[in-house]
């Protein structure tokens, strides 16, 4: 119960998903490796506690992906997509 | 080129505190002036840092409260218990001041008046701000589109935004507001008393047959509970957008 009240979403790591992506990131569409759902990056859950940000399928929880600031640098595991969907520009 | 690579696309800008301006005993909002904005669309956020003398960093998300239609920023902050960053801005921060922030961020909560509705925005407390971006931006750019707005707080003292959703309200076309106090209500008070929940949803809020575009905020139970009973009403899953400031608020 302690995990729920804490988890936010997607949305929270925007700022962070923004600098790595180089581009707007909650909008962006997912499949779940595990599930096969499809959301966008914002509405999936969110665990913000340290060290990393845990995004999770929020239809069976299941690790999206974790993005970890070391210093200088970003430790990201995509592991848990399928798919992501990006909209390319022009 | 490599050089806008390697900083990145969002960088940390610096704006000036030009009002402050006290919404209740907890909540300020604070207005900045940003020569480098680059616009903004209703529901997007901020991330503020503050660097203490000795290098210590934070770092929080706030939601702006503006419009994209008003050139100076605003960002609403509700003062948390032991809130190392909102203690700051809310009790520490004077005009004159600089912040540090980046943005705007995000693009799946966010609503454009092309987008249309009619528009269901639910706020639990300080959830009330990026949805106060929606409706001033319904406001200002004349959409015709329905807006009704639920909103729980705490007590009448603690509306957020009380006098000008009142205004708002008032006017033509002006947004449905439903407010429910769930600790202290005033003598009198009329109005809705509990927590906000499928019966009130279904009450006050669109049928799901009028294809309603809802947008949820607030803590984390307050929004996930609101979420499960709109879908239960009938709304579709992607039609319910939902933004959670975590445990208490933010």
């Amino acid at each position: 119960m302690e995990k729920e009240m804490m988890r936010v979403d997607g949305n929270a790591m925007g700022g962070t998903l923004d600098d790595v992506f180089a581009r707007e990131a909650t909008s962006v569409k997912m499949v779940c490796d595990g599930c096969g759902e499809v959301e966008p990056l914002g509405a999936e859950h969110a665990y913000m506690q340290a060290p990393g940000m845990v995004l999770r399928c929020r239809h069976c929880e299941r690790v999206l992906l974790v993005v970890t600031a070391v210093n200088s640098y970003y430790l990201l595991s995509f592991r848990g997509v399928r798919w992501f969907e990006l909209p390319r520009g022009g | 080129m490599a050089r806008a690579a390697v900083r990145g696309r969002l960088n940390w800008m610096l704006g000036e505190v030009v009002e402050l301006i006290d919404e209740t005993p907890r909540v300020r909002s604070v207005v900045l002036d940003i020569p480098d904005w680059p616009g903004h669309l209703a529901g997007q956020h901020v991330d503020v840092r503050l660097t203490s003398e000795d290098g210590y960093q934070a770092q929080r998300s706030y939601s702006i409260a503006s419009p994209p239609e008003e050139h100076r920023l605003q960002l609403t902050v509700e003062r948390l218990p032991d809130g190392e960053v909102s203690s700051y801005l809310v009790g520490e921060l004077r005009p004159g001041d600089t912040l540090e922030l980046r943005g705007p961020i995000g693009g799946y909560f966010v609503w454009e008046a092309r987008m249309g509705g009619p528009l269901l925005l639910v706020a639990g407390g300080s959830g009330i701000v990026p949805l106060m971006a929606m409706l001033r931006h319904r406001q200002a750019s004349g959409a015709a589109v329905g807006a009704r707005l639920v909103f729980s707080s705490r007590s009448w003292e603690e509306i957020i935004y009380r006098d000008e959703l009142e205004r708002l309200a008032s006017g033509p076309d002006g947004p449905e507001v439903t407010h429910t106090l769930t600790r202290s209500q005033p003598p009198g008070w009329t109005g809705h008393a509990g927590r906000v929940d499928g019966a009130m949803l279904a009450e006050v809020g669109w049928p799901a047959s009028d294809m309603p575009r809802a947008f949820v905020c607030g803590p984390t139970p307050f929004v996930e509970a609101v979420a499960n009973a709109l879908v239960l009403l009938g709304y579709t899953a992607p039609s319910v957008k939902t933004e959670r400031f975590g445990p208490t608020g933010g």
